[in-house]
This record gives C-alpha cells, sequence and structure tokens, in this order.
C-alpha cells in the first residue's frame, strides 16, 4: 500500500504528515533545530528530503534528511556571493529538483546548484543583465527590498529548462541549465509604473499542468493562464472574489482544473470574509467555483503562502494547505470535502506531497 | 590556550562539538577558523559575507565587546553568544 506524506515548512522546523488512506494522519517533527525553514521538498530523485532554512542566528543553509526526515545534516558550503560582491545572502527562499542538479532560489536574487545532493553549492545564474538586475543587484536595494527568487517551475523531460520568479520583478525562463534568460512576462496585468515592457510584474506563484503548455500563475493582480508556455499569458480573475493571492496548484490530471486561494491584498492577506475557500476551476478559468465543504467559514482569518499548497497524483488527487496560523487541511476528493489534519503547528511557509510505494 | 565557550544554538549542529573548549589562536577569526578545521561549516554558522560576525552573534574576549579581529591572548576567555531575540 502506498503512503503519502507531506513535508510542511514552518517558521520553527519541518514536520512531516504521514497517512496510509488520506484520513488518518500522523504527525513528526519538529526537525531542522527548530530554523526557520521556507521551503521543503521531497525529491522523488534521491529519495531525499530538502529544506531551504535561513536562522536569525546562525545564517542560511540548506538542511537534507535521506531518511524521511528521521536525521538531518545541513550544508551552506559554497552557498555565498563571497566577501567582495557586497551581495548577501538573508534567505534561501525556495527549491528544486532538475535533473542531476538541486536548485535552491535566494535573497538577493540568485540561482545556485548543487550536484552532490545538497553537500556543495556554487552560483548558478544572478540573471545578471536582464532588465531590472541593475536595481536587484544593488546591495543598497536589500533589505528592505527583500527581494529574491521566490520559486522555480521545472521541466520533467528537459532538465536545462526551467523557469525562474524574481520577486517584484517577474518570470524568466532557461532552456540552457541558467546560461541565458527570456522574460516571460507578456500580457501580465500591472497596475504600476515600470521601467521596461518586458518586466516590473509581480508573480507570486507559477504552475505547469501535464501538458507542458498549459500553464497557471497567481499574480499580485489576477490568476493567468498561458496555453503557450508562458509565451504569453492571458487574465482568468473573473469570478473570483479577488484578484491577489500566493498559493496555487493544477490538476495533476486535468489541464482544465486549477485550484487558488484568494486572499485579501493589504495589509491583512487572509481569506475573503473569514471564510476558509479554496477556489477552483473546471474550465481554465472561464468558470469557477469555492470549495467550502468541511473549511471554517466564521472567523477564519487564514493565509496562506506562495508555497502552501499543492496536489498530490493520486488517480483522485488529494489536496493540502498550511495557513500562517498553523493549520494542514486536507481534501482527498479534488477539493470537494476537507477536514484538519494538523491544528497547532507554526507558521507554515510551504506544503509539499509525495506518494511513497 | 584561549578558553572559548560557545552557544547552545551551536552545538546540535556539529556532532561532539562541545559547549566549552580550548583553542590556540591570535585573533577571534583565527580562533573560529580553528574549529572550522574539526567542525567544517562551523565558520559559516558565526561568520557572514565581508567577513562579519553575523549580526545576532556576539563575541567577547575578557569580558569585552569584540570584533573578528580582536586579539585573542594565551589565557583569554572567548565567549561567542547568540543575541537575545527572536520570538
Amino acid at each position: 500500500m502506498s503512503k503519502t506524506m507531506l513535508t510542511v515548512a514552518t517558521r520553527k522546523g519541518t514536520f512531516i504528515l504521514e497517512s496510509d488512506d488520506r484520513r488518518d494522519w500522523k504527525l513528526r517533527g519538529p526537525y531542522c533545530e527548530g530554523w526557520p525553514v521556507y521551503h521543503a521538498i521531497y525529491d522523488a530523485t534521491t529519495g531525499e528530503i530538502y529544506a531551504a532554512a535561513a536562522s536569525e542566528w546562525h545564517g542560511s543553509a540548506v538542511w537534507r534528511s535521506g531518511d524521511l526526515g528521521e536525521t538531518w545534516e545541513m550544508s551552506s558550503e559554497g552557498l555565498s556571493y563571497g566577501d567582495e560582491d557586497g551581495r548577501k545572502i538573508s534567505k534561501v527562499s525556495t527549491l528544486a529538483r532538475a535533473g542531476d542538479r538541486l536548485l535552491v532560489g535566494v535573497e538577493a536574487p540568485g540561482i545556485f546548484e548543487s550536484r552532490d545532493n545538497g553537500k556543495n553549492w556554487s552560483l548558478l545564474s544572478t540573471l545578471s543583465g536582464q532588465h531590472g538586475s541593475e536595481a536587484w543587484d544593488d546591495p543598497a536595494n536589500q533589505p528592505p527590498g527583500h527581494l529574491g527568487i521566490s520559486g522555480f517551475v521545472t521541466d520533467p523531460s528537459d532538465s536545462d529548462s526551467f523557469f525562474a520568479i524574481v520577486q517584484g520583478v517577474g518570470a524568466f525562463e532557461t532552456d540552457d541549465g541558467g546560461s541565458s534568460w527570456t522574460p516571460r512576462n507578456k500580457g501580465l496585468r500591472r497596475d504600476w509604473p515600470a521601467d521596461y515592457e518586458d518586466v516590473g510584474f509581480c508573480v507570486h506563484k507559477l504552475v505547469r499542468s501535464s501538458d507542458p503548455k498549459r500553464m497557471y500563475q497567481q499574480n499580485h493582480v489576477g490568476m493567468h493562464r498561458s496555453d503557450d508556455a508562458g509565451r504569453s499569458w492571458t487574465e482568468i480573475t473573473e469570478g473570483l472574489p479577488g484578484d491577489f493571492g500566493f498559493a496555487a496548484a493544477v490538476h495533476p490530471h486535468d489541464t482544465e482544473t486549477f485550484y487558488v486561494i484568494p486572499v485579501d491584498g493589504g495589509h491583512g492577506r487572509t481569506m475573503h470574509e473569514g471564510k476558509a475557500t479554496v477556489w477552483r476551476t473546471r474550465d481554465a478559468g472561464s468558470s469557477w467555483q469555492p470549495m467550502r465543504a468541511g473549511l471554517p467559514q466564521d472567523n477564519a482569518h487564514l493565509g496562506v503562502l506562495r508555497q502552501g499548497m499543492t496536489i498530490d497524483s493520486h488517480d483522485t488527487p488529494g489536496l493540502y494547505f498550511g495557513t500562517s496560523t498553523g493549520q494542514v487541511f486536507a481534501s482527498a476528493d479534488e477539493g470537494d470535502n476537507w477536514s484538519e489534519i494538523a491544528s497547532y503547528l507554526p507558521a507554515i511557509s510551504s506544503v509539499d506531497v509525495a506518494i511513497l510505494d | 590556550m584561549a578558553d572559548v565557550r560557545l552557544p547552545g544554538t551551536l552545538t546540535p549542529l556539529f556532532p561532539g562539538l562541545p559547549r566549552r573548549l580550548e583553542v590556540e589562536a591570535p585573533t577571534v577569526l583565527a580562533a573560529i577558523d580553528s574549529l572550522e578545521q574539526q567542525w567544517p561549516g562551523l565558520r559559516d554558522r558565526l561568520v557572514a559575507e565581508g567577513p562579519a560576525l553575523r549580526s545576532h552573534i556576539h563575541a567577547y574576549v575578557d569580558g569585552e565587546r569584540a570584533g573578528l579581529e580582536t586579539p585573542v591572548a594565551d589565557r583569554s576567555r572567548l565567549d561567542v553568544i547568540a543575541a537575545i531575540s527572536g520570538g
């Protein structure tokens, strides 16, 4: 029987939730010595768990576990811009596997790679020369800018091809393993002035469907869909309670089905009207339906961050999201019905799911 | 040999690293580099780019606030402290 495992990154360490039936869940943790963890993933290539963490005292590192979280090591060897550069790594934000590379996105914006599964790191790219890089490469802009690489989208069929999101700037794609980059922001809405036509967008989350040409994104101002692998985007916000949010997930077997969690775009950034709701489209964004069964509907002022929702690959996929107030909610039926499977965790940064044989 | 005291947040990261140990080194940075030889990765937990002590790590030599270049005498006491912060 397969086991479903959630890797949950929180403000105070990494936790593991496991279930044989996606109804009864067991919780383990905290791991990573309680460091603030910004993204944790299970890597099917190596069977290891990786956690990008940044301690206020001891700096940034990537933790790794080869035994599903029982024991951990960490390393930041090579994870530095060096003493002369001026840029500093204030946080490691996001992880992804691309072929034999493990990628980590950092702030100030840069991508480091490890070819030995997290033991040693080297700088892969800062996307130098791209429009906007003169600002994000300026040490004077960080902090308080806190610009970083906030997400990747990899291509399972081509390890040299992947997207990287530069916070507050936009999405960029490489097809040569990070040597060159192309902005992929055409058609996105922005409600502010910008210096360049092709950058200056606030991309929160990118996801790719099982058809590599069909992508979705949650933006600072709207949900968007691409039918040409990110080369152009069409807004699909209409029907949602707002245009702002972070979390998004795409159905693994149905390219028309996509999930988002809109939140208030002001300072609160919690779910609208205090009603916990995941919104689902079955027609690629032409219409949206609220998924609320089993989710709290009174005074539920929950926030979910950009890596905070995920979906598994069972025949009937399960959805999972973790909140900034430490709850994990799960649905084993594509979002129709939900239950709370963890209640008192620290603030959650990310939720990742894996099916283990 | 200087008498070095390390913060409790550091020892769980490096198996076998004691809270208190003796190191022979002329400066605070040299003492940290000496520990790095035995516990690879330790320097990066205390020292940021620059190099500079991480912003929430403080060092004291014989009770006086110290920087990385502060001399450490043969019988000095070097306290490395994780600042009171967080929540």
